[in-house]
């Protein structure tokens, strides 16, 4: 069997909506990774050792555990809580989740990496707590994990095929139904796999040029 | 749970999916060593070819990869492969494109001086690299491979997807058989914690041999038993872009 051209003609329009739905995945995880991951991070520096230990056991063990497993926790456990959301929106919870365990370390390091001096010339000017974050903390913390932020959005990107294991109609999906449909697989699946580098590539060439543009 | 199902299911899976690992790992470390020494190679087109190899199997998914070998490739080249060496197949190529990042990168951090040392003493190309530059890049390279080794681990999960009877393929028989979902979820998320620790483990003592074998004491990291993995500004920077494709510097 060989190449076909006009089954993948056929398969282009499905692939474009499947991407749609992928890119939507993506981005909706990312946003919630972002946000999730600097809760995570300003936790790790609580003064108080009982929001500190939970949080890194809590970030330290959805680190650790496959997606996917999470992705099946989330997708069959929270129903049987009366908990009920679309299988994208579950897609979208736990790839935002799973990938907030990375962000606050991404976040911890830029933290980190503020210098001391910061902190000092904060607690002088007798700014507050929340001031002291917003202002000072977090704008030069941020503005230097700005690359590793966009890696972990282009591997969330090629982690979101998984979302298709619980019946999200995503590039993956759509490839899985035109198999199962026509019996045509060989142009299906590799036009998803070269979508995803054709995608993913360019991506990380800009967060490359974002890195030397940034200064590392 | 019943005790059936954890007898013929889940302990078997616990099985496949170690040795999953460790048939993925082992093909990827070869597949990284031999790409990430050959991107180093004075010819142009061996570079541009491994260059290739790196950026394709880091460009796409990993899942996509492995449904690829799965289905089209019977079709296509008239290879059916068993689905545990599929898994095994494109586990290996994506990781081992990863890992040849790793290895590229610690064998340009050997001080140069030693390189130029070895050529003073008229080495050949192959002692220089053998007797000289990785030793010195080998245990650079433990910490990221211990990062990479628990992504591998939690990779094989997805080989549920075509089939092969592992810890997630046995949850998800068991679910259908008993209706617990929380509870079967819940103690397969505990086991490959627990295998994710145990990894990390052999991996540090990996580290302080290796360390103590070219006279370094290992960092001391001082996080506590459950920190796995704790990387300053620029390696997490380093970790995050590792995991992706991107272009060759």
């Amino acid at each position: 069997m060989t190449w076909n051209w006009d089954v993948a003609k056929d398969f282009l329009p499905e692939l474009g909506r499947g991407l749609l739905i992928t890119l939507e995945a993506t981005a909706l995880g990312s946003i919630l990774a972002f946000a999730l991951g600097l809760v995570w991070a300003m936790a790790f520096r609580s003064p108080t050792r009982f929001v500190r230990w939970p949080v890194a056991a809590v970030v330290e063990f959805i680190r650790n555990t496959p997606l996917l497993v999470q992705l099946f926790f989330f997708y069959y456990v929270l129903p049987t809580w009366d908990i009920k959301f679309s299988a994208l929106t579950t897609g979208v919870i736990a790839l935002g989740l799973h990938y907030s365990t990375y962000t606050a370390e991404v976040y911890r390091a830029g933290i980190d990496g503020v210098p001391k001096g910061q902190w000092e010339a904060a607690t002088a000017l007798s700014l507050s707590r929340a001031r002291t974050w917003t202002a000072v903390i977090l704008p030069q913390a941020i503005r230097r994990v700005v690359p590793a932020l966009g890696n972990y959005v282009i591997a969330m990107l090629k982690d979101s095929p998984m979302l298709a294991l619980i019946g999200v109609v995503d590039m993956l999906q759509k490839a899985r139904a035109e198999g199962a449909s026509s019996f045509q697989y060989i142009e299906p699946y590799t036009m998803v796999g070269i979508a995803f580098i054709v995608i993913a590539y360019p991506a990380s060439l800009l967060m490359r040029a974002l890195e030397r543009r940034l200064g590392h | 749970m019943t005790a059936g199902l954890w007898e013929n299911w889940l302990l078997p899976g616990v099985w496949i999916t170690s040795q999953l690992t460790l048939f993925s790992a082992v093909f990827a470390a070869a597949v990284a060593f031999g790409i990430g020494i050959a991107r180093t190679s004075r010819l142009w087109i061996v570079r541009f070819l491994t260059g290739f190899y790196v950026e394709i199997f880091r460009g796409t998914s990993a899942l996509v990869l492995m449904f690829w070998l799965f289905f089209v490739m019977p079709l296509a080249f008239g290879y059916q492969l068993v689905s545990m060496w599929a898994a095994v197949l494109a586990l290996g190529l994506t990781y081992g494109a990863y890992g040849s990042e790793i290895v590229r990168g610690a064998i340009a951090s050997v001080a140069p001086a030693q390189r130029e040392a070895a050529i003073a003493l008229s080495f050949s190309p192959a002692q220089r690299m053998r007797r000289v530059i990785l030793p010195q890049a080998i245990p650079e390279m433990i910490p990221p491979f211990n990062n990479l080794l628990i992504e591998l681990l939690k990779a094989t999960a997805l080989v549920s997807a075509v089939s092969v009877a592992d810890i997630t393929f046995a949850a998800q028989l068991s679910r259908l058989a008993t209706g617990d979902s929380l509870e079967i979820y819940a103690i397969i998320l505990v086991l490959y914690f627990v295998l994710a620790f145990v990894l990390t483990r052999l991996m540090r003592l990996l580290e302080r041999r290796a360390k103590a074998g070219i006279g370094q004491a290992p960092v001391k990291s001082g996080k506590g038993p459950l920190a796995t993995r704790k990387l300053s500004a620029r390696q997490e920077s380093e970790q995050s872009s590792n995991i992706i494709t991107g272009g060759a510097q």
